[in-house]
This record gives structure tokens, sequence and C-alpha cells, in this order.
């Protein structure tokens, strides 16, 4: 579905990614994951065609899509959720969504009734006419999913839908993403929670300081010490080790 | 709006035609003609977010190619309203390209358009084509067939007409996907081109559509007054006036542009009564866009919400 190459991205003297590769199977849920500043935002963003990468390709559909505005990215089915919620505050939560909705139709009519469909599956349905605003912070998390399925992707890049939720706000995502890959829709997520990452995704990728560290299923990568070492610092694998 | 707005607002348009009052048609002319303006920069302005300091470029340039064309190469002056609109349509097309693609935005973009302005004011001093600071005169030859009225009243229908079409195109904005991706484009431009929305594309078309509206108004202005001249082309005053009147009513309103022509004429003529010095317009206007700014950042269309809420 998604094959990202050898991407690298520096601003000034911080090369904020280095060489990352990994690919997004159709149909799986995929994880990317490292401590906050390993780049993660910034490689979602050369996907999603909002930063140009320096070097490296990326592959969306068997199309080269490096270098492609956002929007038309989104056009053929790759859309990016932000991690900072970006509502459009002066809309209704229905005009939100209808917003992506109108990227699959022109007509108002269809758009609306297909962005109350979506926000009524993702739970959003008794607040559709309320001000985008008047949303918490888990509502906006969930309006940031709604918007971006709303433009019936094939691709859903989500930017830490779970930051900044509480364990019962984090199950209920949990069971919707679920729900969304099982509609169809393949799904890429960054995250830095490990634990609600081990409960949901197949495929697991970690990047540290912009680089690509460790590959894997879920319990593997939980006991890579590269992995415990770039989350703890050095030598917390070893000291771990010790005490168990 | 309420159901008994809409009749209302028809009545009172339509009023000055009983009257043989050309004081009350005249105000109401200049009233109209506001609105009308006031929703060429609501288009972009308003709805769009594009907040532009020198909207007089797209109506200087159609009142200087209706003067032109009639003088230079005696084009019938009704002729001159489509292709003022044409004109108005490419003028803001290529303003917004211009400055759209090189990512000007916000204030940035109000330089801009406030230098666009300035450029063709200095231009049409200077010009041979546009009589320098002379301005052109259009020979008086009243006829409907030559777009000159004795009588106010009609050249007030005439307006009435362009207003009617303005609003109708808004209302159609406020519908559709081009209206409902301007906005969203105006609430957050990341968010919308994460969504499918072409930036570019949708700003440069909104502008475009805004100068489509006020360069004919500017085809109307001349055949009023059959006088062009540099200042009152491109001044400043103008586009303040234009933004004024939109953000008095409501910015991204469909009949804020109306209701803000409606008060601001009202204010600017009970003034005029006492006070009459040159110059006291402008500052008359600066007050009012920082009472708006301050006490109605919505406007007057902002109030009703503001009730509702409360």
């Amino acid at each position: 579905m998604l094959e990202v190459h050898d991407l690298s991205k520096s601003f000034g003297g911080l090369r904020a990614v280095k060489g990352v590769s990994f690919d997004v199977p159709a149909g799986s849920i995929t994880a990317l994951i490292g401590p906050n500043g390993a780049g993660k935002t910034t490689t979602f963003a050369m996907a999603a065609g909002f930063i140009p990468p320096d070097d490296g390709r990326v592959r969306f559909r068997d199309t080269d899509v490096t270098g492609w505005r956002p929007d038309r990215i989104a056009a053929l089915g790759m859309v990016r959720t932000f991690q900072i919620t970006q509502p459009f505050a002066g809309l209704s939560v229905m005009e939100n969504i209808r917003v992506g909705a109108f990227l699959r139709t022109a007509d108002r009519r269809d758009a609306e009734a297909a962005a109350r469909d979506v926000g009524t599956r993702l739970g959003l349905g008794p607040l559709l006419d309320r001000p985008a605003s008047a949303l918490t912070v888990a509502g906006r998390k969930r309006l940031e999913v709604a918007r971006a399925l709303a433009t019936a992707p094939a691709l859903l890049l989500l930017d830490e839908v779970m930051a900044g939720l509480n364990p019962v706000e984090i199950n209920e995502i949990v069971t919707l993403i679920r729900a969304v890959r099982d509609g169809g829709v393949t799904i890429l997520l960054i995250e830095h929670v490990m634990q609600a990452v081990s409960a949901l995704a197949e495929h697991v990728h970690v990047l540290a300081e912009g680089e690509l560290i460790a590959s894997g299923p879920p319990k593997a990568i939980a006991a890579d010490a590269r992995v415990i070492e770039a989350y703890l610092g050095r030598g917390a694998a070893e000291r771990m080790a010790r005490h168990a | 709006m309420k159901r008994w707005a809409i009749p209302a607002v028809v009545l009172l348009a339509v009023a000055p035609f009983a009257s043989a009052s050309q004081f009350l048609v005249n105000l109401a002319l200049l009233t109209a003609f506001s609105a009308l303006l006031g929703q060429s920069w609501n288009i972009s302005g308003g709805f769009g977010g594009l907040t532009s300091f020198g909207h007089a470029a797209f109506f200087g340039l159609g009142a200087y190619a209706g003067a032109i064309l009639q003088t230079r190469f005696g084009l019938n002056p009704w002729l001159a309203l489509p292709v003022a609109v044409c004109l108005g349509a490419a003028a803001g097309a290529a303003i917004g390209w211009a400055a759209f693609r090189a990512g000007l935005r916000g204030s940035y973009f109000a330089l801009v358009t406030l230098a666009v302005a300035e450029a063709l004011r200095i231009l049409a001093n200077s010009l041979e084509i546009t009589k320098g600071g002379l301005g052109i005169l259009i020979p008086l030859r009243p006829g409907l067939a030559n777009f000159q009225f004795l009588d106010r009243r009609a050249m007030y229908a005439v307006v009435l007409v362009l207003l009617g079409a303005a609003i109708g195109v808004t209302a159609w904005l406020a519908r559709s996907r081009f209206g409902a991706r301007l906005i969203a484009v105006r609430e957050n431009e990341d968010a919308a081109a994460a969504l499918g929305v072409n930036l570019v594309r949708t700003k440069v078309a909104a502008l475009a559509l805004s100068g489509a509206i006020a360069a004919p108004a500017g085809v109307v202005y001349a055949q009023s007054y059959l006088y062009v001249d540099p200042s009152i082309a491109f001044g400043v005053e103008r586009s303040v006036e234009m933004l004024l009147v939109a953000m008095i009513g409501g910015a991204g309103t469909i009949w804020g542009p109306v209701l803000g022509a409606v008060v601001l004429h009202a204010i600017d003529d009970t003034t005029r009564v006492f006070i009459n010095t040159p110059g006291f317009a402008p500052m008359l206007y600066g007050g009012v866009l920082l009472a708006i700014i301050a006490f109605l950042p919505n406007g007057i269309a902002g109030l009703r919400a503001r009730f509702a809420r409360a």
C-alpha cells in the first residue's frame, strides 16, 4: 500500500529523519513509534506531502507520490490527521466532517449525509450540530479521524490520536480504529504510548533520533534491547535484565 | 435570515422608486453601491479570510476600462460591463496566483493588495491612455443606449440588479462545495489541504470571483459621474470602505454587506450634516473600524448569535 524508501529530511543543521525505509501492507494496522523528537511526525508529513523530503521516495498505491501536494495525495486516498488537532473552529462538527466528504462528491446533500453517517459511526452523533470548538480533547481526536474517514481513504495516517486521552477513552478509540480497519481501510499510526500500540498494531517500526532502529511484531519490539535503550536511556536494557 | 426579512429588504430597496426626492434616491444609490462593493470584498475576505486592503484595484480597473473603451474605441458602455467582469476576474486570478503561489497569507497578502492598488493608482497618474492625473471625462450623451441617465432612479435600478446578482452568487457560495472549501481554507489551511482541498486554486478562484463583481461596479460608477481619475478609481478610501461595509454587517455572511452598507451610510450621512470637513470620512471610517474590531468582531450579523447564546 505504502512504501517509504530512504527518506531523509534536515532542518538547518538538525537531521530529523535519516534514510528511513518501511512498508505498510494493505489491510494492516502498522505503527510508527519512538520517543519524542524521533522524527515520526516529520516522516508522516513527508509521506502525506506536507513537507518535501530532501532525499528518498514515497510510493503509494504503486504510484510515486514524492513531492506531490497534500490535496493530490488525499485525492489518491492517503489522508493524515494532526497530532495537535486542527478543527475548523468556526464550523459545526457536521460541517467539519463534510469538508472531507466533499472530496468524493460535489453534491451538498450527499456530502452532508455521508458526514452524518461517518460522524455517527465515530460516536459524534449527538454532537453533529454543535460547534467544533465546543468539543473535548477526546471529541476533537474523534473529529480528526471522522474528517479523514469522510474522504473515503485507502490509507489513514493517524498522528497520536491517543495522546492526552484517559484509559477509558483510549479503549474506545482502539475499538474504533479496529472497526475502521475491518471496514477496509489500511492504517498507519504514530504513537509513543507503547501499550496501546501492542494491543493494536501487527507491524511496528521504531524510530529513534531520525533512524529506523527496529521493525517487527509488537512482542518482539517490546523485548528489543535497542528499543528499550532508545526509550529509557543507555544501559537500561542491561539493568532491566539484571533486575528480572 | 427570518422569513419576513427578505420582503422587508426588497420593500426598502424598491421604496426610493416611488420618491421624487433626488436626495433619497441618491442615498439609496450610494448605499446599494456600497453593498455591491462590500459583497465583492465579502466573497474573498469574508468567506475566504483573504483580507485585502486594495480591493479598489478591481473597482478602478473596471472604471477605467469602461471610460477608455468608450472614449477611445467607441465601445458601447453596456458592453463594458461584461468586459469588466472578465477583466476583474483576470486581475483577481493574476494577483491571487502571484500571491498565493508564493505562499503569502494574512497581513502579507493584505500588503500586497494595498501595493497593487497603489501601483495602479500611480500608473493611472502617469500613463497617457488614462490621461494621467487629469482623469477621463466621458461626454454627456444621456440615453438608455448610452448607459447614461438623467434620472438617478434608472442608475439605481442597474445597481440593484447587479447587487441582486452579487447576493445570488454569495447565496450559491454559501451552499456549494466551493464555498465549503473556501471557508475550510479560511478556518485552517493545513487541515483543508489534508482533506483534499487545493489551497491555491480555491483562493485564486475566490479572488477572481470577487474581482468579477467589483469591476463592473466601476463601470457603473463611471457612467454615473462621467468622470474617472486615479484617486477615485484606486484610492485607499474606496478599499477601506469595501472592507468596512463587509465587516460592519458581518464578514462571511450573505446579508452582512447589505446591512453594513445601510449602517455605514446612515452614520456617514448623519455626521455629514454636522461636520463637513474634507477628510472627515476616512477618520470616521477608521473610528468605526476600531469600534467594530473591539466590540463586534463578527459584525452586526454576529450579534444574533451572541444573543442566542446569552
